[in-house]
C-alpha cells in the first residue's frame, strides 16, 4: 500500500510568512521559458516558495497583496483549462490584476504578428506575460522583443516549465530528495512539452529518468538502439520500449496524454494496441515500488494511457498535481516580481 | 567598353586553366586581353591588386532574384548588385517566381530587365513542369530557345518519378541539365529543421537526412536510365555526397553543388543564433533553410566531396526574404538565407582553418560551375581568364569578368548594409575574414570598395 504521508515542511523552510520578513536567496531570472537553464538550487527555491504559498492557500482568506499593482496578462493561443485557470488564480491570490486573452487560431490568421500583439500588451501596461502557443519557441521570440517577464505556459512540443516544476514539487512532497529516484515517463514523448521539461527538471534534481513509449513516438536521439553521434546536447536519460521492464522498481510513473490523432497520422497501428502495450494498469504498477506515485499532466484518456483503477487509485497523485499547480505558479510569479524589484534596486 | 582596364600586381588565380602567378590582367573591349607579369603596362584605368587575389568573376548556379512577383524580397537590380558585391559576375536564377519561368515570355522579361537594370550576367533557369505544379512538362523547348540555361522546379522536388523521367529524356533534345531539389516529400512533410538532437531539444519537427538521400538515389537512377544530364542542387548530407561520388565513378552524367552555409554551418545555428537570446535558445529563423543545416559530420562530408571532385560547384542558393517573413514563429518562417554577399567570406573560414585550399575554392566558384552547366556555350571562356592571344582562332577570349579580393580583410556582417533586400542571414554580427575589393563585369567595374 502506498504511503500517502505528505511532507509539510519544505527543505530548510526560510519563508515563514511572505508578508513579513522574507529571507530568500536572490533570484535574478527575468523569464521562465524552460527548465533547461535552471540550476538545482533554483528548482529548490521554487519548491520552498511553493510550500510557503501552499500555506497561504490554506488560510481562510487565501490572498496576499504581494503583487498589488502588478498586471499579469495570460495570452493563450491554445485552449487550456487547468493551466490557464491555475495561473490566473495564482496571480489573483497574490493580488495582481489579471487580463485574460484567448487568441483563437494563430496570430498570422488574425493578420497581426505575434511580436506586434505582445508589444501592444506591453504598451497597455502588462508587467508579466503568461503565454501558451502552438508553435515551439514562440515565447523565446516574444522574450526577445519585450521588457516584461515572460512565463512559458506551454509552447508546441517544446516546454512546459510550470508543469515540470509542479511535478517536481509533488514528487518532493511525497518522496523527499529526488536523487537516485527512478522516474518512468510513459507515452508520446515526441510531441510532449511536459516530457521535455520534466526530463530537464528531473535530471537536474538527480533523478534517474527512463523514457518508455513506442519508437514512433520517441524523438530523434531518444530512440532505442539509436546510434548517437559525438555531438550531443540532450540530458542523459534511459530508454526502454517495454513498459513491463521500464516500470520495474519505479518510484514515479508519469503517464502522458495520447492524442488520438497520432493513430490517424500513422504513428500507431491502433489505439487498442497502444493501450495493450503502454497502458499503466494495476498489474503493471505492481512491478513498481510499493510507495510509487502515479502522475498525469491531464487531461486523462481513461482506459487508454491509464486504467481508471490506477487513475483513481491509492498511488495516484493526479488531483494533487492540479492543486499544487496553483502554489507553484504563485511561487513563480512571486519570484519573478521579486527579481524585478531586486533588479530595479540594483539599477537605482 | 572600348576602354581598357589593368588589374595590376595581384596573385592571379585561374584554377580552371592551372594559372597561379603574380602579375597583371588586362581587359580590353570588355574581354580578357592579356594575363601575366607586366601584361598590363598601359591602360586607361588601373586597379592596384598588390597583395590581393585576382580571379575570374564567380559563377553562381543557384540564386533567387524573386522578380517577377516578389519584388518586396528582391529585384533583379538589387539581387545583381548583391551579386557584384559578393564577387559574382554570372548568376543563374531559379524559376520559382510569380509567374514562374514556364514560358518564353518570362525568360525574355528576366533577360531584358537584367540588361537594363542588372549589374552582372543573369542566366535564367526554366521550369521543369508547367506552373511548377509537378503535373505536366513545361514547354522546355520554348524556354531553351528563349535563353534558359537549365531546368528546375527548385523550391520543390519533382515528386512524380515518371514525370521526372520524361523531363530528363525531353531535356536531352536541348543538351541542358535538369537541376533537381532532392527531397522526398512524404519524409520531409511539415519539417522545419534537420532531424537530429537540436530538433529534439527545441521540439521542432525534423527533416531526416534520408529525405534527401532517397531522392538523390532516385534522381541518379533516372539519370542513368535516360542518359540525361542531372545536376543535384544544394547537397547537404553525407549520404548524398556518397551517392553522387559513386555515380560519377560509374560514369553517370551527374554533377552537384553545395552551398557555403551547408559547408560552414550546422543545425546548431538554429539553437545558438546570432547574439544573446533569452533562455539561451535562439530559434533563429534566419538559420531556417531548405535543405536544413545538418550535422558537423554532414558538413565535413560535403567539404570532402568538394575536395575530391564529387561536388563540382559552390552555389549560394541566395534566398532573400522580407523582414516579416522571418520575424515570426519558427514554424511559420520562410526557408532561405540571403547568401550572395557572405558566400566568399564564409567559404574562406574553411581556408583559414586549413581545411580547404584557395585554388580549389576559386575553382568551385568559377570553372567548376561553368563546366557543370556547360555555360561555355552561353559565353565562351566564361569562368576563366583565357586571353585572346593564347586561344585558338575559333574561340573568342573570355569575358572581362574579374573579381579582386582580399582574403585577410576582417569585417563584421551587418545585414542592414547588404545591397540585397534580403537581410536574412544567420551570420549577423559575425566577424568574417575575406572581402571582395572589386568586381569587374565585361570590363566595367560594377563594385569597388
Amino acid at each position: 500500500m502506498a504511503d500517502r504521508s505528505v511532507r509539510t515542511e519544505s527543505p530548510e523552510p526560510r519563508t515563514q510568512d511572505i508578508e513579513g520578513e522574507v529571507v530568500l536567496p536572490s533570484w535574478s531570472r527575468r523569464h521562465v521559458l524552460d527548465l533547461d537553464d535552471f540550476s538545482r538550487q533554483e528548482i529548490e527555491q521554487v519548491i520552498e516558495t511553493a510550500a510557503a504559498m501552499k500555506e497561504v492557500l490554506s488560510r481562510e482568506i487565501r490572498r496576499v497583496p504581494t503583487l498589488r499593482g502588478t498586471t499579469v496578462v495570460t495570452l493563450f493561443y491554445e485552449a487550456s483549462t487547468r493551466t490557464r485557470s491555475s495561473f490566473e488564480l495564482a496571480a489573483r491570490s497574490l493580488g495582481a490584476d489579471v487580463i485574460s486573452i484567448a487568441a483563437s487560431g494563430s496570430s498570422t490568421e488574425k493578420g497581426e504578428s505575434l511580436v506586434d500583439t505582445v508589444r501592444t500588451l506591453q504598451a497597455v501596461g502588462a508587467d508579466m506575460l503568461v503565454m501558451r502557443h502552438r508553435q515551439s519557441g514562440a515565447p523565446y521570440l516574444v522574450a526577445r522583443h519585450v521588457n516584461m517577464s515572460v512565463v512559458n505556459a506551454g509552447d508546441g512540443w517544446h516546454a512546459h516549465p510550470s508543469q515540470a516544476l509542479l511535478d517536481a514539487y509533488t514528487i518532493y512532497r511525497h518522496l523527499g530528495d529526488l536523487r537516485g529516484r527512478k522516474v518512468v515517463i510513459v507515452g508520446d514523448i515526441t510531441h510532449s512539452r511536459v516530457a521535455r521539461s520534466n526530463i530537464w527538471g528531473l535530471t537536474t534534481m538527480g533523478a534517474r529518468v527512463v523514457l518508455c513509449g513506442p519508437p514512433t513516438l520517441l524523438p530523434w536521439g531518444l530512440r532505442p538502439d539509436q546510434q548517437r553521434e559525438e555531438e550531443w546536447g540532450l540530458p542523459s536519460v534511459e530508454v526502454e520500449p517495454s513498459l513491463d521492464r521500464a516500470i520495474e522498481g519505479a518510484d514515479v510513473v508519469m503517464c502522458l496524454r495520447l492524442q488520438l490523432e497520432r493513430q490517424q497520422a500513422g504513428l500507431l497501428p491502433s489505439i487498442r494496441e497502444y493501450a495493450r502495450l503502454y497502458q499503466v494498469n494495476e498489474e503493471r504498477l505492481a512491478r513498481a515500488r510499493p510507495e510509487a506515485l502515479v502522475m498525469h499532466p491531464g487531461p486523462i484518456n481513461e482506459g487508454i494511457e491509464i486504467s481508471p483503477a490506477v487513475a483513481h487509485g491509492a498511488h495516484s497523485v493526479i488531483e494533487e498535481q492540479v492543486n499544487n499547480g496553483v502554489a507553484v505558479r504563485m511561487a513563480l510569479l512571486y519570484l519573478l516580481a521579486r527579481g524585478k524589484t531586486n533588479n530595479r534596486e540594483a539599477l537605482a | 567598353m572600348s576602354e581598357s582596364l589593368a588589374i595590376r600586381g595581384g596573385r592571379v588565380l585561374d584554377p580552371g586553366q592551372g594559372l597561379d602567378l603574380v602579375g597583371d590582367v588586362l581587359i580590353r573591349e570588355g574581354r580578357i586581353a592579356a594575363v601575366g607579369a607586366g601584361a598590363a603596362s598601359e591602360a586607361e584605368r588601373v586597379i592596384d591588386a598588390t597583395g590581393l587575389i585576382v580571379c575570374p568573376g564567380f559563377v553562381d548556379l543557384h540564386c533567387h532574384l524573386r522578380e517577377p512577383g516578389f519584388e518586396h524580397k528582391e529585384t533583379i537590380a538589387s539581387g545583381t548588385l548583391a551579386a557584384a558585391r559578393g564577387g559574382f559576375t554570372t548568376v543563374c536564377c531559379m524559376p520559382n517566381t510569380e509567374p514562374p519561368v514556364d514560358s518564353a515570355a518570362v525568360v525574355e522579361f528576366i533577360l531584358r530587365t537584367a540588361r537594363s537594370q542588372g549589374q552582372v550576367r543573369v542566366l535564367p533557369i526554366g521550369c521543369v513542369s508547367r506552373g511548377r505544379a509537378g503535373k505536366e512538362l513545361a514547354d522546355m523547348g520554348d524556354l531553351a530557345d528563349a535563353g534558359a540555361v537549365a531546368f528546375s522546379d527548385d523550391g520543390s522536388p519533382v515528386a512524380d518519378a515518371a514525370l521526372f523521367r520524361r523531363a530528363l529524356e525531353y531535356a536531352t533534345a536541348f543538351g541542358l541539365p535538369l537541376v533537381e531539389h532532392c527531397e522526398e516529400p512524404s519524409l520531409s512533410r511539415d519539417g522545419v529543421m534537420h532531424e537530429g538532437w537540436v530538433a529534439t531539444r527545441l521540439g521542432l519537427r525534423g527533416i531526416p537526412a534520408a529525405a534527401e538521400d532517397a531522392a538523390v538515389a532516385r534522381a541518379i537512377a533516372l539519370a542513368e536510365l535516360t542518359g540525361a544530364r542531372l545536376h543535384i542542387a544544394h547537397v547537404s548530407t553525407a549520404g548524398s555526397v556518397d551517392l553522387v561520388r559513386r555515380a560519377k565513378e560509374r560514369g553517370a552524367p551527374v554533377t552537384a553543388e553545395v552551398t557555403p552555409h551547408h559547408l560552414a554551418l550546422t543545425h546548431e545555428s538554429v539553437m545558438a543564433g546570432a547574439g544573446e537570446s533569452p533562455g539561451g535558445l535562439a530559434y533563429d529563423t534566419n538559420a531556417k533553410v531548405n535543405p536544413p543545416l545538418r550535422t558537423p559530420t554532414d558538413a565535413e562530408a560535403c567539404l570532402r566531396g568538394l575536395l575530391d571532385g564529387a561536388i563540382d560547384a559552390i552555389a549560394t542558393d541566395h534566398a532573400p526574404h522580407a523582414i516579416e517573413d522571418k520575424l515570426c514563429e519558427f514554424d511559420h518562417a520562410a526557408f532561405g538565407i540571403s547568401g550572395l554577399e557572405t558566400a566568399l567570406a564564409l567559404c574562406l573560414t574553411l581556408v583559414h582553418e586549413g581545411r580547404l585550399d584557395l585554388p580549389t575554392l576559386v575553382h568551385k566558384l568559377t570553372a567548376g560551375p561553368v563546366r557543370a552547366f556547360g555555360l561555355e556555350r552561353v559565353a565562351p571562356g566564361l569562368g576563366s581568364l583565357a586571353a585572346g592571344a593564347g586561344r585558338p582562332a575559333d574561340l573568342r577570349p573570355a569575358p572581362g569578368d574579374v573579381v579582386v579580393f582580399d582574403p585577410e580583410a576582417e569585417w563584421t556582417v551587418e545585414p542592414e548594409r547588404f545591397a540585397s533586400k534580403g537581410k536574412n542571414t544567420p551570420l549577423a554580427g559575425r566577424r568574417l575574414r575575406g572581402r571582395v575589393v572589386a568586381t569587374v563585369y565585361e570590363g566595367r567595374t560594377v563594385w569597388q570598395m
